[in-house]
């Protein structure tokens, strides 16, 4: 499984070579997630309508490797935007992926653009 | 640079690296850290928890980036082999070679393995270490294999032993501890309150043998057995050796510093071994003549060593304390201070209960003015409290024997308030926290549990200061006048029952609208559902409604599984299905390979659902006449009913049929906790109705009603509200409980817990609901019905939405399916692939 979890790694919005065209803003729930497939990757993305903000993040949740973060929810904690996994409720910072309850790995997080109605997603590779 | 190097690294070795963190002169020095395991330090305390969730990374004390954000280089893997102490270097397994001007040895200690002849047989293990335990759970794997119930030994009856043993029942294994002295915890507890232990402990299905000393391990390659002599043979097909500790002094021993005779690194009050350079910490640590096997003096060493080599006067206390506590779930055993009246400074005072397996029991001084110590099994609630009393040498009540029954005649605790201790008492030992320092920073404006363990770090180690935190937290708040309001959590400053109100009154229909008003910040995933729950009860609006608000469950209507993929489970209300029923579901269950079993709540279960599968299950399922059975909602589960009156020849009523209108009446409202019905069609009870949140008997006359009741984690039976009624009555008594608990209980909690906690308890909701006490039973009623009323299937609304339907896929930009689900077979069905360890 660790195989599958070294697919992911953060990336800065200098390093991207590819931005991907996922889908149209209006497939995505406000204020709430959606997962994208990427060649072999599950991209989670949040629509965070109530800070006019949109985060990426894996949607691996390094707890028990499962996919699912993105039907997580998504909220703050003392201000910064964070998903809590549906499974156990680790919750994830959505700005550095930091794990916000616990001790678990950082999850990888990727930059994201909106144009002309289109959700884009930032790859290095 | 000064360099210092910490051989080590454990629980103590660590605290070292923390204390030295945070001194500002840290800066000055240069840490290097050896560890022999391959992991950086664990929560060794907590090693238990292994055996249930194989969870390293949750036991971890840091992260590795950790030590790398503090410039701390970390080696592990990397065993220290020697010392040389006229260079001042050491030497590491792997041949590298470091100076240093400060050595400090936290190398703690290993197992004690009793040279009982054949010890060396397969199928030995000791208790120390992550890799100990994953050994230990391989071998019992195997051994399971085979089939047939095996049997585990624990080889000695202290409090690690103890802790093993109920690991080893939670492995499925048969265990029995086997102890040489005449008494379980001979260090801790006197006879009497052994024997109470031994009771509750062979209660929870550990075997107990005492007074047994082990001549030999029997078996050929792999332990078989233990002979006690003279023909006393226990069969076991495990052993694991619980049998006390050995300082590892190895290092200190070659290069010549001081040992004591029986192991142990001499040390001085300032944490100085023989060499003025090296330090000592832990368990490996030789003080006053003792090694101390608790974490909390290895702390305090830590600390005093941290400050010595850092330039700063510092020693250990004369008096180190030795309390404990076990750390067993459902079983409450406390020692403190001199338990066992062993100085003879005092004269014991003991409460035994038989009944209930309590015993309590104070050592109190011979002038009868303070508490040197004491025991306490099957209740340790006022272990905290007397623990204080104890360290702070606080007067005692002029009886001391209410300190352990209670002034009588008056209600109140005989030991005052919290507030009442002196600023200077250790409130946490783990890290040393004074009650001063609790309450400064609550004057100073921390207000939650949270925010006073990130300031201080309490409740971080072992825990068991949260109660007493958090009565601090609550009467130093009181005290300066703020009210303690029970609030969701950061986002709103409102209780649910204040919300309840808000959003009735000022007719809000959203949850951003609430926030913008009457919140702060974005929200989180505690008032998400809890506030989802409050729009459900008041509008009976569904989970459809405002889906990013609701749990995770609520969100998809179906309960997320181990794997990521769903459940479904259709109604069946009362229990009662047609065989035309129970083809179609097994039709829909083949087509669509779903495993399936019968629940806990008389109706079937549909597992390992994908996402994308949902909508398509239940649109044949409500083709068929089925609905939604909400086991994903904090709303009605089941009416358990039996059969009753219609077949069974003792039924005085019909249980089935009213069960049945029940349930249709309740179903998809929503409530704080789940809650369950039972109808029992007479006092023999099979349908269990006692153990649901309401339960009606058939009895000669009607219907006998109880309340309030759970099985689950804490169970409770319910309580009577009404004899003798007839179902009109029932059902408008019930419909008042219900809507009552609805509109006042706090987030998640159930009906027992909250009629825990209504002043006046049961006689009180009576007088509410039997006799209108308060007035409020016309609204009461029409509020239900107004529920009753509006109920509409949501699994129905989400079929006939396309827009419903188009969130019930993996992927927004594709229609693959996930291809990390992996299915294996088991028995004729199939399973998820199990976690990883
Ligand atoms: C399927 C079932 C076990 C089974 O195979 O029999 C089950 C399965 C779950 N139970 Fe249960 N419980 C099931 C009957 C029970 C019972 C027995 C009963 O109802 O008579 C109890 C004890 C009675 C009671 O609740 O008072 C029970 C006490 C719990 C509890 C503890 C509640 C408590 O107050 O302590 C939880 C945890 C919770 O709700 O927070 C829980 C939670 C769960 C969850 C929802 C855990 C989760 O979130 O994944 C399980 C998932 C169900 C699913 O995926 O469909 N389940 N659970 C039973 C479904 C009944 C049904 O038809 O709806
Ligand atoms: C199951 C269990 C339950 C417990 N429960 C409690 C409890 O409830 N309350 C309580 O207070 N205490 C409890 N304890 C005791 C507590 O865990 C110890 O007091 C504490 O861990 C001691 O810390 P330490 O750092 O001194 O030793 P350790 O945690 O043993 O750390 C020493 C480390 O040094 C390493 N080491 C040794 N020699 C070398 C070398 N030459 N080179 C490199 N590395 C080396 C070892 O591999 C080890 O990792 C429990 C212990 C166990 C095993
Ligand atoms: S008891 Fe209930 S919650 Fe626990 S494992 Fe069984 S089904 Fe899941
Ligand atoms: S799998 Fe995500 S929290 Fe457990």
């Amino acid at each position: 499984m660790s195989a599958v979890l070294e697919k992911y790694f953060t990336t800065n919005e200098e390093e991207v070579k590819v931005w991907f065209k996922a889908a149209p803003v209006e497939n995505f729930p406000e204020n709430g997630g959606a997962c994208v497939k990427y060649k072999d990757k599950q991209i989670a993305v949040f629509n965070f309508t109530r800070e006019k903000k949109w985060y990426a993040c894996q949607n691996l949740c390094p707890h028990k490797m499962e996919m699912v973060l993105s039907r997580g929810m998504i909220g703050d904690d003392c201000g910064t935007p964070k998903v809590a996994c549906p499974l156990h409720k680790k919750t994830f910072s959505l700005e550095n992926g930091e794990n916000l309850n616990g001790e678990l790995e950082s999850i990888a997080v990727y930059p994201v653009q909106i144009k002309e109605g289109n959700v884009y997603i930032g790859f290095s590779e | 640079m000064k360099r210092i190097l910490v051989i080590g690294n454990g629980m103590v070795g660590y605290k070292f690296c923390e204390k030295f963190v945070g001194k500002e002169n840290s800066a000055a020095f240069k840490l290097v850290v050896f560890g022999e395991e391959p992991r950086p330090a664990y929560d060794r305390v907590h090693l238990s928890e292994y055996f249930a969730n194989q969870d390293a990374e949750r036991l971890s004390m840091a992260p590795r980036s950790w030590y790398e954000e503090n410039n701390i280089e970390l080696i592990t893997n990397e065993r220290v082999t020697d010392i040389h102490r006229d260079n001042k270097t050491i030497t590491t397994i792997s041949e590298a070679v470091y100076s240093y001007d400060y050595l400090v040895l936290a190398t703690g200690s290993s197992a004690f393995v009793p040279p009982i002849p054949k010890i060396e047989k397969e199928g030995i293990f000791v208790y120390r270490t992550i890799e100990d335990l994953d050994a230990t759970m391989a071998y019992a794997e195997t051994l399971k294999q085979d089939g047939g119930k095996k049997k585990a030994a624990i080889l000695g009856g202290g409090l690690l032993g103890l802790e093993a043993g109920k690991a080893i029942l939670d492995m499925d294994l048969e265990a029995a501890v086997v102890e040489f002295a005449p008494r379980l915890m001979p260090r801790q507890l006197d006879t009497d309150a052994s024997n109470v232990l031994q009771g509750k402990l062979e209660e929870l299905g550990i075997e107990i043998l005492l007074n047994k000393g082990t001549q030999q391990i029997l078996g050929d390659t792999a332990i078989t057995g233990m002979d006690f002599g003279n023909g006393d043979v226990l069969d076991v097909d495990m052993l694991l050796v619980s049998a006390g500790i050995r300082p590892r002094d190895e290092l200190a021993k070659t290069c010549g510093l001081e040992v004591g005779t029986r192991g142990g690194i001499v040390v001085s009050n300032d944490m100085k071994t023989s060499d003025e350079h090296i330090y000592a910490i832990g368990e490996c640590a030789l003080l006053n003549q003792m090694i101390y096997g608790l974490v909390a003096p290895g702390y305090d060493m830590a600390g005093v060593a941290v400050d010595q080599i850092m330039g700063q006067e510092a020693a250990m206390p004369t008096s180190i304390d030795m309390s404990t506590k076990l750390k067993l779930s459902g079983i409450d055993v406390a020692s403190f201070g001199d338990a066992l009246n062993e100085q003879k400074e005092g004269e014991g005072i003991v409460y035994e209960n038989k009944f209930q397996g309590i015993y309590k029991k104070i050592v109190v001084s011979k002038d009868g003015k303070s508490l040197l110590g004491g025991i306490l099994v099957g209740d340790a609630s006022d272990y905290n409290m007397l623990h204080q009393i104890y360290l702070n040498g606080l007067a005692i009540p002029e009886n001391p024997e209410d300190l352990i029954l209670g002034a009588r005649g008056g209600g109140e605790a005989s030991f005052g308030s919290v507030l009442d201790l002196p600023d200077a008492a250790v409130v946490c030992s783990c890290e040393s926290v004074t009650k001063g320092a609790i309450c400064c920073k609550v004057e100073e404006g921390v207000d939650t549990l949270k925010g006073l363990a990130a300031e201080t770090k309490v409740t971080t180690g072992c825990g068991g200061c949260k109660p007493m935190v958090t009565d601090l937290l609550n009467e130093t708040l009181k005290a300066a006048g703020k009210v303690v309001k029970e609030t969701i959590c950061e986002h709103f400053e409102y209780s649910r029952q204040e919300l309840f109100d808000i959003i009735t009154m000022k007719n809000i229909r959203s949850y951003d609208e609430l926030l913008d008003n009457y919140g702060n910040g974005h929200g989180c995933e505690i008032c998400k559902p809890a506030m989802a729950s409050l729009f459900a009860s008041i509008y009976n609006e569904t989970a459809n409604k405002q889906e990013a608000i609701q749990d995770s469950n609520d969100r998809f209507l179906a309960n997320i599984q181990r794997n990521g993929t769903y459940s479904v489970v259709p109604r069946v209300a009362g229990g009662e299905i047609t065989p035309k029923q129970l083809i179609v579901i097994g039709e829909i269950a083949s087509k669509y390979d779903l495993y399936t079993k019968i629940t806990g709540g008389q109706r079937i279960d549909l597992f390992g659902a994908r996402l994308d599968q949902l909508p398509a299950i239940w649109k044949e399922l409500i083709d068929e006449g089925f609905e939604s059975g909400h086991a994903y909602g904090k709303s009605l589960r089941t009416v358990k009913s039996c059969v009753g009156s219609t077949w069974c020849r003792y039924g005085m009523d019909e249980s089935v049929s009213f069960a049945i209108e029940v349930e249709n009446r309740y179903k998809g409202i929503r409530s704080p906790h789940k809650i369950k019905g039972g109808v029992s069609g007479c006092i023999r009870e099979c349908a269990e109705a006692r153990c649901k949140d309401f339960g009606m008997i058939a009895v000669e006359g009607g219907w006998n009603l109880y309340v309030a009741g759970n099985g689950g984690a804490n169970p409770r039976h319910a309580e009577l509200l009404a004899e003798k009624i007839d179902n009109e009555t029932v059902v408008k008594y019930v419909d008042r409980f219900l809507m009552y608990y609805i509109k006042t209980a706090l987030p998640l909690q159930r009906t027992a817990a909250w009629l825990d906690k209504l002043e006046g308890g049961i006689e009180y909701l009576k007088d509410l609901v039997v006799n209108d006490s308060l007035g409020i039973c016309e609204d009461l009623d029409k509020e239900m019905q107004g529920l009753v009323n509006t109920y509409k299937c949501e699994w129905k609304e989400a079929i006939e939405n396309i827009e419903i339907q188009n969130k019930y896929s993996h992927f927004v930009n594709s229609d693959e399916i996930d291809a990390n689900l992996n299915f294996v077979p088991l028995r004729d069905q199939k399973m998820p692939e199990l976690w990883e360890s």
